[in-house]
């Protein structure tokens, strides 16, 4: 279905090529994950199946990329798109058309289809991904999540022997996402649909796939099934590991699972979880009364925070805060929230939720229509995309020194803010909404989706940046989908629902017990010892495993 | 245009209206025709019917709000500046009502009732005509419209589609870098100074934007419609022998694809002609007669009120059949 042979590639301008010496096929019917760091290469062995490299990009291309037969070099990417679905990353530049009918029925028009035909597989598609309320909307109307699924839609519409796609999920919360990879799988098992799937959240995908190609600064570093490949990430590349096969591993345990139900499977295997549970013990209980072994890297921040709290006046206080749209519904119905200095906030819940607003009136970018907003100093909020904050033609000139080394780019200041890195940029904003002066140093910070398209690495650094922050007084509150991220950084999870908190409280509470907003460790620990994080989890087991007593008797050991 | 009607929140929903289900070629035309016959018209109170023509048909179509709004945002100052330039450029008209000296650029001005009437009948044929073509905007599906285009000339609806569709996203990017320097401590550099610094942002960031729409309308094919790899899809084809059978598959489908004139589609499209001769009409009878200058002077008899009557009607009558329009 698609083979490269020893394809080698290099964006025009750059003398470093972005994939060297790549070989690699699939076969109909397969579902492949391609797994790797920022930058790796994974978007352009994208595009270069998709015929955009070199077509569309230009550049130095050696090799041969074949696609259902079709070579790249020979066909152009509007004849590879007949029988190649491509979703890029942006969703606000996948869409074309005005309206969603007219967008799905583009490709399969654009193949010779009878009217009757491209209204077939327009309903179909729309019925497949859930869409069919959207069909008449125009596409200007829509959310990042909404667009991302048209995009997906109009991808899969003409019915393509070979599905592309470039984090199709990253604006999806964790419900969506989820539910989008097992559509994937399904259309994959029940059209033979072969499918090639680039996600940072592996443990999203791999218990989906059959296969992962790892990259790692463009060469192929591994072509494997999700097992080999994790086994592969243990060895080599430890930012590659889902949580659950860090769990497993920092337990001691093996094999590495490729998801939640193998992980349970291995830990019964080995006596840590029950044959039989009789749901004895709520978790999110046992979580609230004993914290995790060692309490992560939040333990010390919690206690401080909880000290700060019980004198120190909100840095944030929302009272009774609606947002009410005009000729539209409420967004926000009455939140009532408070957060302490130092406090660390993760703000949870589905796509249009309200975490977006709420961050937008927490900054004042947003007034009310009832309610108040009180901040005891100025709010910095960090929107989605940094590169919005980006003006100038020089690092130096986007944010005073001092912020700049308060984010480690002090001596990128000569670069022009377009040629660094997505992590580079991020801390650039980051550095420029928190400003140089101790007069400019927010009491808040605010973050929206800060983790779209990071890898695990760029995340564990920028939680530990604001993990800093927070120790420094100042209050953090993060709208995230990313489960592990929150857990990582936040002591405290709100979760928004219909534009209203309805669930507030320590984040082991929150995450420990779900199904969906919970970290995947809470998952496969069903939530004991309020463990989220694998570090946590796999000093839970390794103590489980020395002594059986500590997570028993609430149903987590067999006798 | 579509500038504006992005700028002012504008954008085409299939409403429950006559005119929305009328055929969007259709639908463009009967808005052109309002905005040809303004162009060819001066008589006020022709203009006043073509005026009320438009706004009461953008209410029955379900758009009004939104039209006055975009209108009053981008027609108003037009229709002010026309005015004042012509007032104080104009040196025809007799009823002199303000001498205000000698200017340095312009000259001995002297204000004249002729000119600034003249200007208010030229500001008003501008608003007809701008609030035509918002009108054209929210009730014609621009894909429908493009798609018409596509089979005249497949290359330039691929640049229209892609101008129409980078509007949308370059203001959606300007209204996020605004926002973005408000986030900045010092509240981002504001005025002009900071408007420059967001446009020069967004231009700089259009080049990316473009390249990637273009991409994806490259993948679905649209700029070769004519060059599937076979007509058949969901497998691999063959480019070379699929080549022509696509194309005349595409061709077959197009054909099949032409949907009969609907009786809303019969009636926009009788309305539109109607008034076009109406405007005509007027224009060789002497009923729409209008002179600015040396005096203010035009017809105002019963042929012109009934001109403007009839074109008022005609202009609303295909309204009144509500049946079948459901959006």
């Amino acid at each position: 279905m698609l083979s490269f042979e020893g394809v080698t590639y290099a964006y025009p301008g750059r003398d470093r090529p972005s994939l060297r010496e790549v070989s690699l096929a699939l076969a109909p019917g397969e579902f492949c994950v391609l797994a790797g760091r920022s930058g790796a290469g994974k978007s352009t062995l994208l595009r270069a199946a998709a015929g955009l490299v070199p077509h569309f990009h230009g550049g130095d291309f050696a090799g041969r990329v074949r696609v259902a037969g079709l070579d790249t070099r020979e066909h152009q990417p509007g004849a590879i798109g007949a029988v190649a679905g491509t979703l890029l990353q942006d969703p606000e530049t996948q869409v074309v058309m005005s309206t969603v009918r007219a967008e799905l029925a583009l490709a399969v028009e654009n193949q010779g289809r009878a009217a009757g035909a491209v209204a077939r597989a327009v309903e179909e598609v729309a019925l497949a991904l859930g869409i069919g309320e959207l069909l008449d909307r125009p596409t200007a109307e829509l959310s990042g999540g909404e667009l991302q699924r048209v995009a997906l839609a109009a991808a899969l519409v003409a019915r393509p022997a070979l599905v592309l796609l470039d984090e199709p999920t990253s604006q999806l919360d964790p419900v969506a996402g989820d539910e989008l990879i097992w559509q994937l799988r399904r259309l994959n098992l029940e059209s033979d649909t072969a499918v090639l799937l680039i996600e940072h959240r592996l443990e999203r995908c791999l218990g989906a796939a059959d296969r992962v190609i790892a990259l790692q600064d463009g060469v192929l570093a591994c072509d494997s099934d999700p097992s080999g490949f994790l086994e592969w990430a243990a060895a080599n590349d430890r930012a590659l590991q889902t949580p659950a096969a860090q769990l497993i591993e920092g337990a001691g345990l093996a094999p590495p699972p490729s998801g939640v139900k193998q992980a349970r499977a291995t830990l019964r295997r080995h006596g840590l979880l029950p044959a039989r549970e009789d749901g004895a013990g709520s978790p999110a209980e046992q979580a609230r009364e004993e914290p995790g072994p060692g309490g992560g890297p939040l333990s010390g921040l919690r206690r401080a925070v909880r000290a700060r709290r019980a004198d120190a006046p909100p840095a944030l206080e929302l009272r009774g805060v609606w947002h009410e749209l005009r000729d539209g519904p409420a967004v926000l119905r009455g939140v009532e929230l408070s957060v302490a200095p130092g406090e660390t906030v993760a703000l949870m819940g589905r796509n249009g939720a309200g975490k977006s607003t709420l961050l937008r009136h927490a900054a004042g970018l947003l007034e009310p229509t009832r309610g108040r907003v009180a901040s005891s100093g100025r709010v910095a909020l960090l929107l989605q995309n940094p590169g919005d904050y980006l003006l100038h033609e020089r690092v130096a000139e986007e944010a005073p020194a001092q912020a700049l080394a308060r984010v480690g780019l002090q001596a990128l200041g000569e670069r022009n803010p377009r040629d660094l890195s997505g992590g580079e940029r991020q801390r650039l904003a980051l550095a420029i909404v928190l400003g140089g002066g101790e007069q400019e140093r927010p009491a808040v910070l605010a973050l929206d989706e800060p983790t779209r398209g990071m890898d695990r690495l760029a995340k564990r650094e920028l939680a530990a940046r604001l993990r800093a922050l927070a120790g420094e007084g100042v209050a953090v509150i993060v709208a995230t989908h990313d489960a592990e991220f929150a857990a990582s950084v936040a002591q405290r999870a709100v979760l928004l629902a219909d534009g209203r908190p309805i669930a507030d409280g320590p984040i082991e509470e929150i995450l420990a017990g779900g199904w969906y907003f919970a970290t995947e460790t809470a998952r496969i620990l069903g939530g004991a010892g309020g463990a989220l994080l694998p570090e946590d989890g796999a000093e839970l087991l390794r103590e489980a495993r020395r002594s059986p007593a500590v997570l028993a008797p609430e149903g987590m050991v067999a006798s | 245009m579509s500038m504006l009607a992005a700028s002012a929140g504008l954008a085409y929903r299939r409403r429950a209206s006559p005119l929305h289900a009328a055929r969007a070629t259709v639908a463009a035309a009967y808005a052109a025709a309002i905005a040809l016959a303004a162009l060819l018209l001066e008589n006020p109170i022709l203009l006043g019917a073509l005026l009320a023509a438009v706004l009461f048909a953008a209410a029955a179509a379900g758009v009004g709000p939104q039209l006055l709004r975009a209108g009053r945002r981008a027609a108003l100052p037009v229709l002010a500046a026309t005015v004042l330039v012509n007032a104080l450029a104009s040196r025809h008209g007799l009823t002199v009502f303000a001498r205000l000296g000698d200017w340095v650029v312009l000259g001995q001005v002297d204000l004249t009732l002729e000119a600034v009437v003249y200007g208010l009948v030229f500001g008003l044929r501008l608003l007809i005509v701008t609030l035509a073509c918002l009108l054209a905007f929210c009730a014609a599906d621009p894909d429908e419209l493009l798609l018409a285009v596509r089979r005249i000339s497949p290359s330039s609806a691929l640049t229209a589609t892609l101008a129409t569709r980078l509007v949308p996203i370059l203001a959606q990017d300007a209204r996020r870098l605004a926002e973005a320097q408000r986030c900045r401590p010092d509240g981002g550099a504001r005025g002009v100074r900071g408007r420059l610094a967001i446009l020069r942002a967004t231009v700089a960031g259009a080049l990316d934007r473009s390249l990637d729409v273009a991409a994806v309308l490259e993948m679905r094919g649209y700029g070769a419609p004519r060059h599937g790899a076979g007509a058949s899809g969901g497998g691999a084809g063959a480019p070379g022998r699929g080549l022509r059978r696509a194309r005349a598959g595409h061709d077959r489908a197009q054909r099949r694809a032409r949907r009969p004139f609907s009786r809303h589609d019969l009636a926009f499209s009788a309305a539109a002609l109607a008034i076009l001769a109406f405007a005509l009409l007027g224009d060789a009878s002497g009923a729409a007669r209008f002179d600015a200058y040396p005096l203010v002077s035009m017809s105002a008899g019963a042929g012109t009120l009934a001109l403007a009557a009839a074109i008022l009607a005609t202009a609303l009558v295909p309204f009144s059949d509500r049946r079948g329009i459901e959006p």
